[in-house]
């Protein structure tokens, strides 16, 4: 499968989907007017992915602000990890957040709420 | 004679003003306004969390206005855009306000207060129980708005939002907000 890499740019974030390292990143900002125009492509790509994943997937998460728009296309994607995660392949869900930011932090506990996979927590110094 | 905006931009124009703009709100505009946001919030040497928490809900402000304005009638003294609106990032002695404002239908005026009337009497609690449960079952509109912006904004601030519904003429009202961040 192909390598999606999007850098970075005011509004999205870097993205990196690389099915020979079986490696998911996401870093930065998301905070475009319309997510799903973004989203859509790398959540089609973890559909395939899903059909021959890695033995082990690490996802890393890393993001300075994201919107409430990003917030549902974001969610899309941990449900096609979860869907990996059921079929008997490890996921790792590596979610960071900047000391002393509390919301980055919850946001990180509603998705662990509602996804069937466990989240590592990472605490970054400013 | 219809709502006077001028007066109220006026009067919305107190405390240190770090941006405002009333026109289109288009995506690029929203980016330009972003960026002078940030410059500011940088230059004050604001903690993090607090330029960080003013900067989120911002945005949610102001994408709110770019999903779910109407454009205004031609009874208002204003520009005819699709996505006209008004915002306001001030700073007050221990407070930052945002303020928006923007002409809505009069079709649509009591759904707004109820969501809102809704938003304001949830404990902490409830409203992360309540945004847990719209991330996690809603399909996300056509317009690219995951119905989570409202909820979002009085989460993060721990404040009731502020509004007013100021009528224009017999189709429209002028819909006005203010989310305080201390």
């Amino acid at each position: 499968m192909e390598t999606i890499i999007r850098e970075g740019s005011p509004k999205t974030p870097y993205v990196r989907l690389d099915s020979e390292k079986g490696l998911i990143e996401i870093k930065g900002r998301s905070i475009p007017e319309n997510s799903v125009e973004f989203y859509k492509p790398l959540i089609d790509w973890l559909d395939k992915y899903g059909t021959g994943p890695l033995e082990v997937t690490n996802v890393n998460v890393q993001l300075e602000y994201f919107n409430t728009s990003s917030s549902k296309c974001i969610l899309d994607i941990f449900k096609k990890l979860e869907l990996i995660y059921k079929k008997g392949s490890k996921v790792q869900i590596n979610w960071y957040y900047e000391e002393d930011d509390e919301d980055m932090f919850e946001a990180g506990e509603d998705y662990q709420s509602i996804i069937n996979i466990p989240f590592t927590m990472i605490e970054m110094e400013e | 004679m219809g709502f006077d905006i001028d007066k109220w931009y006026l009067q919305k124009m107190q405390g240190e003003v770090i941006v405002r703009y009333m026109g289109e709100i288009c995506s690029d505009k929203i980016t330009e306004t972003l960026n002078a946001i940030e410059s500011s919030l940088n230059l004050k040497n604001e903690k993090n969390q607090t330029r960080k928490k003013v900067y989120n809900v911002f945005v949610e402000c102001i994408q709110n206005l770019f999903h779910h304005v109407d454009t205004p009638p031609a009874t208002a003294n204003v520009e005819a855009s699709p996505r006209f609106g008004v915002i306001i990032l001030a700073k007050d002695s221990y407070f930052y306000r945002i303020s928006t404002g923007n002409y809505v239908n009069l079709s649509k005026v009591n759904l707004i207060r109820d969501r809102i009337d809704q938003i304001n009497s949830l404990s902490d609690e409830e409203l992360k129980s309540l945004y847990r449960d719209i991330l996690g079952n809603e399909v996300i509109s056509y317009k690219g708005g995951a119905g989570l912006g409202m909820l979002d904004i009085v989460r993060k601030t721990g404040n009731k939002l502020e509004y007013s519904i100021y009528p224009h003429d017999d189709d429209f009202v002028f819909f006005a907000m203010d989310v305080y961040i201390s």
